[in-house]
């Protein structure tokens, strides 16, 4: 079927691009015509929130960005951090909740190759990836197909691209059962002078079109991904794309190849809204026209129009501007990889996007209006309801706290990850440290002797759904935390914002709630944002997901031989909590694990607290102090020494007769800034001394070694029993 | 003893595997592309990587199985030449009908990353030399495709000959393979083919140096 480009513009065709009437009022007036068909698809394309940022814009622009180490902040496909001797790791996260839910397999894995392509777009060798996934409810009847789908996607393509998954998040929760969450993120290294940007330079240059050729999937996908979902849903299939691994690595290693010559001026990977979305931002970033023949457009699919061609988010694409006098060699580097070359345009002084196809202009706008011009909106927000204190001498102890531990060790969020990340290649490229399952993923600098990253990806939905502001700062804390238990320290992160509908005033408040307790706490930890994602109307039938702004964080290890994991404490280590005693049930795991209620406000995060006690945990890493440490987080006390236990086999025996406060509170209280330690007896006492001339508050808490997890009397186990009850539930689950 | 590599559009393990042979034997081996069709004669060890040659599409290894560059290394292997296939480059000599047996799909049907336990079926062999007959070390493995099938007679010919030189040992068989095969060899006892990725198991930072065996014994050098 052919679509003329002499459409008419109807009022149903302007809603079914998503443009509402005064957005394309706007149109109007900024071109002084109706814009032809493939215009209207182009607007739409830059024009949707998730290209434009137009509810989300005005908060973003309060995150901090700035920082010594930042090369280059939000803005670019991805952002850049030093990380000395010259060296760079380059960083972003992005989702890919609408199509996954759609089609998982397929959704998950251009949700990888997309972030992949973000990364090696700027001259960086991916090193690292993390998933950061969002299920329904267990026993929602979509929910096994989504999580067999969705990680089968993300271990195919990462896995045969070659870049090991070193971490992520897996949960469960119902108010996912209609929008899932799959945030991708992706770490690559390069070198601080051989970095590429977007913005083109010079006029009458060639634009070349690289990579996969362009079919008609993924049509109109960063629009469907700007909508609610209701019923039609199914309807949605056509605008997920398909993704092909093999040629993305072909891609890689043909741009990197490429970038080496000194043939590339500008490049930009061919992503949301595709080789709109991409012309358009190098032309307005440089200053320049973009002209585009479509005839010259490597296609898979025959008599396609040119409103297919300019909306395709077919994968596996870039778009360049070359340097003219080495076409020849560009060429024979990607015929060498089998891969479509093809001159589609030029630069021009004109500050048009002018498009043309089989003779006819299709198209004729202004390039810098198109992005610079997008609506953008205060939205209104109404701060969400403070929730009363929850003491807890409110909160019920357990009866028996041996069954509440091994029911929440057992648990669909606090169960072993084990059957995910069995079906990722964690140890390709020979460089991870730390697979997943500890607090972070680590990996070797590879060219330096003692240089490693760690990353870990946070964000606990229940405290940002109970008070925004307190659960943003939580994020960016937790991940901060995560990143320095390995001895790392903390240099940058990214987020993904993850919401509903931002034209209801209270998902609005949740996300300006959340943007400031993310930027406060960036601010007071000096881990700027150096890129992101906003993903908002995550909503079907009405009914929003938990506010879930995933924070994924880097961090620089000078010497990894002083790196701390949480699994390799030594029989006779005693064991020291730094931080407060457990005190705060409110928004706790014990209290919906094992109470089944989601009352309570978040913890707050002290975030001096944070800083000091993470400072001092790092610092003792780095002198050789301690043999394993782990933060505490969701579960408290209790889950963090028994991850600990199930991950070195060793049993412990811990007293709190010295603490103050009620036994589950001690145990289960996720209080923040907090934790636990293993340490030589002989440097145990070193180490209290050195906290409490720092006055960083810690705790004695007991001695590793045994085959028994015994806390007083409340705790009596054998470890191999929490083992069992720990790796069971994920397999058990997903053979039933 | 010199060594190369072959590179193939889709193989993701060649870097992997070029570290490896050059923190072991101190040499960085040679590179060879899909589409050359003579390999030097002082090259004593062939290595075809891991990965998804031409993205395992049609069936894994059977694309690459017919490019230029194979019918140089069967010539090489006809010669006596050590050529070792991990992983893919399992796939590939098997397709290449280098070695005899199939991989088939894991009988989990999901892919499979882990550390597993292999015995040292034969260590009178050219790549295993420096293990100990029946030791056990630790080994990686990281596919979807390693599930080892052969007829009964295939089979019993190659446990018969000393040919069965790795087995998953210790119940931790990923994949389903018959008799918790793990890597065979020829005949001839000069190719190799392994699912498991002994080059990510060479080094202090890998924790544990197990792997370096094969390739000390491939090339001839005293194992650190």
């Amino acid at each position: 079927m052919t679509i003329s480009n002499s459409r008419p513009i109807t009022p149903e065709l302007i809603a079914s691009h998503g443009l509402k009437a005064d957005e394309y009022q706007r149109i109007l007036d900024l071109i002084g015509r109706e814009p032809t068909f493939t215009e209207l698809g182009i607007f739409s394309a830059m024009w949707n929130e998730h290209c434009s940022y137009k509810s989300s814009k005005k908060w973003l622009r309060t995150l901090p960005t700035k920082g010594p180490r930042v090369v280059q902040g939000p803005g670019e496909n991805a952002g850049v951090v030093d990380i000395d001797d010259g060296d760079v790791v380059v960083f972003k996260m992005e989702s890919h909740n609408h199509p996954s839910y759609i089609e998982p397999y397929q959704g998950a894995a251009t949700g990888v190759g997309g972030i992949l392509r973000d990364v090696f777009t700027m001259g960086a060798r991916p090193i690292a990836a993390m998933n950061a996934l969002r299920f329904g409810a267990p026993d929602h009847p979509k929910t096994k197909h989504l999580v067999s789908g969705v990680v089968a996607g993300v271990g195919g393509y990462g896995n045969s691209f070659g870049v090991p998954t070193v971490g992520g998040e897996v949960e469960f929760d119902e108010r996912y059962n209609g929008n899932i969450l799959v945030n991708a993120f992706a770490a690559g290294l390069a070198k601080a002078d051989g970095i590429f940007l977007s913005e083109a330079k010079g006029v009458g240059l060639p634009v070349v079109y690289l990579g996969a050729k362009t079919g008609r999937d993924g049509v109109g996908g960063a629009t469907m991904a700007s909508a609610e979902f209701d019923e039609s849903i199914e309807e949605k299939r056509p605008t997920v794309q398909v993704g092909d691994p093999f040629t993305e690595k072909c891609l890689l290693e043909a741009c990197l190849e490429l970038m080496q010559t000194g043939a590339v001026i500008a490049i930009q990977d061919m992503g949301a809204a595709g080789l709109t979305c991409s012309a358009v931002e190098m032309g307005a970033k440089g200053g320049l026209g973009i002209e585009l023949l479509l005839d010259t457009v490597p296609v898979r699919e025959d008599r396609m129009t040119a409103y297919e061609m300019m909306l395709s988010e077919s994968q596996e694409r870039m778009l360049m501007v070359l340097e003219p006098s080495k076409e020849e060699v560009a060429k024979a580097i990607f015929v060498k990889w089998g891969l479509d070359f093809a001159i589609v345009g030029k630069t021009t002084d004109d500050l048009r996007f002018r498009v043309i196809h089989q003779g006819e202009e299709v198209a004729n706008l202004p390039i810098k209006e198109l992005g610079d011009e997008a609506p953008e909106y205060d939205r209104p927000w109404v701060e969400p309801a403070r929730r009363a204190a929850l003491p807890a001498s409110e909160v019920k102890a357990p009866v028996d706290y041996n069954d509440a531990l091994i029911k929440l060790v057992g648990s669909p969020n606090q169960s072993s990850r084990r059957w995910v990340y069995e079906q990722y290649d964690t140890f390709i490229q020979g460089n991870s440290l730390q697979h997943p399952g500890g607090d972070a993923g680590v990996v070797r600098v590879e060219g330096h002797a003692t240089k490693a990253l760690a990353f870990s990806s946070d964000v606990t939905p229940r405290y940002v759904e109970a008070d925004p502001f307190e659960g943003g700062k939580q994020a960016v804390a937790e991940c901060w935390r995560n990143i320095t238990a390995t001895g790392a320290e903390p240099l940058a992160a990214t987020d993904n914002l993850n919401f509903g509908n931002p034209e209801k005033p209270e998902i609005m408040g949740q996300l300006v709630g959340a943007i400031k307790g993310i930027g406060e706490a960036c601010k007071a930890l000096d881990f700027p944002i150096v890129s992101g994602n906003v993903s908002l109307y995550n909503e079907t039938n009405g009914v929003a997901i938990l506010p879930t702004p995933t924070i994924a964080g880097v961090g620089l290890l000078p010497d990894w031989s002083k790196m701390a994991k949480i699994g390799t404490a030594n029989d006779g280590d005693k064991l020291i909590m730094i931080g407060v005693d457990g005190s705060h049930l409110g928004s706790s795991i014990y209290l919906r694990d094992i109470l089944g209620s989601t009352e309570g406000p978040a913890p707050e995060v002290d975030l001096t607290a944070e800083r000091r006690h993470g400072d001092f945990v790092r610092s003792a890493i780095r002198n050789g102090q301690v043999t394993a440490c782990h933060d505490i987080s969701s579960g408290g006390l209790a889950l963090a020494l028994a991850e600990m236990a199930m991950s070195s086999g060793k049993g412990l025996n811990v007293s709190l007769k010295d603490s103050r406060g009620l036994p589950h509170a001690l145990l289960f209280g996720e209080d923040q800034a907090r934790y636990v330690l293993a340490v030589p007896a002989d440097l145990a006492n070193f180490l209290q001394a050195n906290a409490e001339g720092a006055g960083i508050p810690f705790r004695a808490l007991g001695t590793v070694g045994g085959d028994a997890f015994i806390i007083d009397d409340l705790v009596n186990l054998p470890v191999a029993d929490l083992g069992t009850a720990h790796e069971g539930w994920f397999p058990d689950f997903m053979n039933a | 003893m010199k060594s190369a590599v072959v590179q193939l559009p889709g193989l993701n393990r060649d870097r992997d595997m070029i570290a490896a042979l050059t923190k072991i034997s101190g040499h960085e081996p040679v590179t060879i592309w899909q589409t050359e069709t003579e390999i030097a004669d002082d090259i004593d060890l062939i290595v075809i990587p891991g990965g998804f040659s031409y993205g395992d599409y049609l069936r894994c290894g059977a694309i690459a199985a017919r490019m230029p560059v194979m019918q140089a290394i069967r010539e090489k292997a006809e010669k006596g030449v050590k050529v070792l296939g991990v992983c893919n480059g399992f796939q590939i000599l098997v397709e290449a009908q280098l070695l005899p047996g199939a991989l088939m799909r894991n009988s989990s049907l999901l892919f499979v990353s882990k550390e597993v336990k292999l015995e040292i079926v034969n260590a009178d062999t050219d790549f295993t030399r420096t293990y100990e007959q029946g030791q056990v070390i630790r080994c990686p493995v990281a596919h979807h495709d390693g599930n080892y099938f052969a007829d009964a007679e295939t089979l019993k010919s190659l446990e018969g000959n000393g040919q069965v030189i790795f087995k998953y040992a210790e119940g931790t068989n990923p994949n389903g393979s018959l008799n918790d095969i793990a890597g065979i060899i020829n005949a001839r006892g000069n190719v190799l083919g392994m699912m498991p990725h002994p080059e990510n198991l060479i080094e202090h930072a890998h924790g544990g140096k197990d792997g370096r065996g094969i390739f000390a014994s491939a090339l001839d050098v005293i194992a650190a």
